[in-house]
């Protein structure tokens, strides 16, 4: 039967400060375990906790960046549940007066541009790492605890169940990804989890206003395991519907060895969380003119950027998507785009040869020297250089550096053209190799192609091929 | 009163992950009863017109400057683990076993 998929998600980012949320101890990702802990965030007794002033406004410019009402009057509460992860066996979250209301994300889908509204967004603390000894969760028979991550702030975003399928997730969890960094809130990392998502899924007759009994769905450590973790579940409660059974309200985890979904707990109620406010924070009240500067100083976000990347430069809309989708090679492209002229042409060059030489020698854009690439798209543009010379360039440049022009003069890489220079190589070819030009004569025409590597070898690879070709196709006509 | 005390203390105990003997089941359930007896005679007050408060008082928060400042050395931080393995806290494994693993 067909179902309609009703899917939520519950997104954690971790905020880009250098302290934590309530004490002065780093954030910093790679320490010593246990090293970055001091009694606030270890939770011993005698211990206050002091907001850290830019944790607060990273989270509203992130409400901000996704259109949420961020409230002028807040609220923290305690989260109370054991869990070794927890050293205070309560976490500092907000329950019913959340920092910011309502909001949506728009963005790019395949069938044109996509919004999915927000519940909430709010700030609470991060928990420590546990590490399970044994292959996996459920082997595990006893777990470390690192608590270098306990407080550090932690940003929950809560989607309406608006999305429909684990592409779509996907697509929307990779967007807002985007936002985020372009806002500066996070970087946004999986892979070291600093972004994390949990999704809340459903299935239901279409049509029906009712929703079906939910699943949570837990450690999906990818945007891909994010797809297929929630097309499996889609999969597996059909099935379960399809054979007239139910589907039990439950926490899975995604086991990504496996692909599949494997129970862990059932799902605790909310109220066995025990919230109640934190009595050491007083409410957060935030004026107008608090947000309003943060406001200000916005960052370009990724619609916008787009937007412009479309109507400033001319470029297609794949090109622009593309560079979107990379805030580092965007911003290469606009620094170029400020000291050479055809948009087009740059915006080809970057995401095809220079993407893959970044790629293949593990660089970032921000390496990469705007007038450098410049200049030898000018060398290019110039015809002092040919493109199989450029891509060479191109490569030493961003391995090390080094600026085409100099390189060009030190190795004397300028292009070999005219009739001057090229006629007397391609006369010496044909001198030389008599058996190809008497099959070329005879209407073996391919035969041409291997004049013309003759005489592109006798150059040096330095010039261009199409006009050797002219020139070459003009002397066996003799 | 339609509160059950003594299942209220089972369910409080077991999300604390506390085990009590009878006596102590007991006088938990006692101390409970007369906790939210106070609780519901407080709420006898008339507090219409009374905007709610979660706070007694009513200071602006306190804010720091997002500045990193020294730690704990180590040998602090695991001073009161009942277990540790080298540099981390030991526990026992919390997630109970899949349910129902095979029967999906
Ligand atoms: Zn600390």
């Amino acid at each position: 039967m067909n179902y309609e998929v009703v899917i939520g998600l519950e997104i954690h980012l971790e905020l880009q400060t250098i302290s934590k949320l309530f004490c002065g101890c780093s954030t910093a990702f790679d320490r010593e375990p246990n090293t970055n802990c001091c009694p606030v965030c270890l939770g011993l007794p005698g211990s206050l906790p002091v907001f850290n002033k830019r944790a607060i406004e990273l989270a509203v410019i992130a409400a901000l960046a996704l259109n949420s009402e961020v409230q002028r009057g807040s609220r923290f509460d305690r989260k109370n549940y054991f869990y070794p992860d927890l050293p205070k066996a309560y976490q500092v979250s907000q329950y019913d007066r959340p920092l910011a209301r309502g909001g949506y994300l728009e963005f790019e889908a395949d069938s044109g541009v996509r919004r999915v509204g927000l519940e909430r967004v709010h700030l609470e603390e991060e928990a420590g790492k546990l590490q399970h000894a044994g292959n996996s969760i459920y082997q595990a028979e006893y777990s470390l605890v690192d608590y270098n991550r306990a407080g550090i702030p932690l940003l929950e975003i809560v989607t309406a169940p608006q999305i429909h399928s684990g592409r779509e997730a996907r697509a929307f969890l990779e967007n807002l990804r985007l936002t985020m960094l372009y806002a500066g809130v996070s970087d946004c990392k999986m892979e070291e989890g600093s972004l994390r998502c949990d999704a809340n899924i459903s299935l239901r007759p279409p049509g029906s206003d009712r929703f079906g009994t939910k699943a949570e769905v837990k450690n999906m450590n990818s945007f891909r395991s994010v797809e297929m973790a929630l097309d499996y579940e889609v999969g597996r409660q059909a099935k379960l519907l399809d054979a007239g059974s139910i589907v039990v309200q439950e926490t899975c985890h995604w086991d990504e060895v496996n692909k599949r979904t494997i129970s862990l707990r059932d799902k605790e109620e909310s109220s066995d969380y025990r919230y109640f406010p934190e009595p050491d924070l007083m409410p957060l009240q935030l004026n107008n003119s608090f947000i309003e500067k943060l406001a200000e100083k916005m960052p370009e976000l990724p619609r916008q950027r787009l937007q412009r990347l479309l109507e400033q430069y001319g470029l297609d809309k794949e090109a622009a998507v593309l560079l979107t989708a990379n805030p580092g090679l965007s911003n290469l492209f606009e620094e170029t785009a400020g000291i050479y002229g055809r948009y087009k042409d740059l915006a080809n060059w970057i995401q095809g040869d220079l993407l893959y030489q970044l790629r293949e020698q593990g660089k970032e854009p921000v390496e990469i020297n705007p007038n450098q690439l410049a200049e030898l798209l000018k060398l290019l543009d110039e015809g002092v250089i040919n493109r199989p010379v450029a891509k060479e360039l191109l490569s030493e440049m961003v391995q090390r550096g080094l600026s085409p022009k100099k390189l060009v003069e030190d190795r004397g890489l300028t292009m070999i053209s005219g009739p001057q220079k090229l006629v007397p190589l391609v006369e010496q070819v044909i001198a030389d190799n008599p058996e190809a030009v008497e099959s070329y004569q005879k209407g073996k025409k391919k035969v041409i192609g291997f004049l013309l590597g003759k005489v592109m070898d006798l150059t040096g690879g330095r010039a261009d091929p199409g006009e050797i070709n002219r020139i070459l196709k003009d002397k066996l006509k003799d | 009163m339609g509160i059950d005390f003594n299942r209220e203390v089972d369910r409080v105990a077991r999300l604390a992950r506390l085990s009590l003997d009878p006596d102590e089941k007991k006088h938990m359930a006692d101390q409970l009863s007369d906790i939210l007896e106070t609780a519901r005679r407080i709420q006898e007050l008339d507090t219409s017109g009374i905007e709610p408060t979660s706070h007694v008082i009513n200071i602006p928060v306190a804010m720091r400057e997002d500045e990193v400042k020294p730690s704990l050395p180590l040998s602090k931080v695991l001073q009161n683990a009942p277990r540790r393995e080298n540099d981390y806290v030991k526990v026992p494994r919390v997630t109970p076993p899949a349910s129902n693993e095979e029967g999906k």
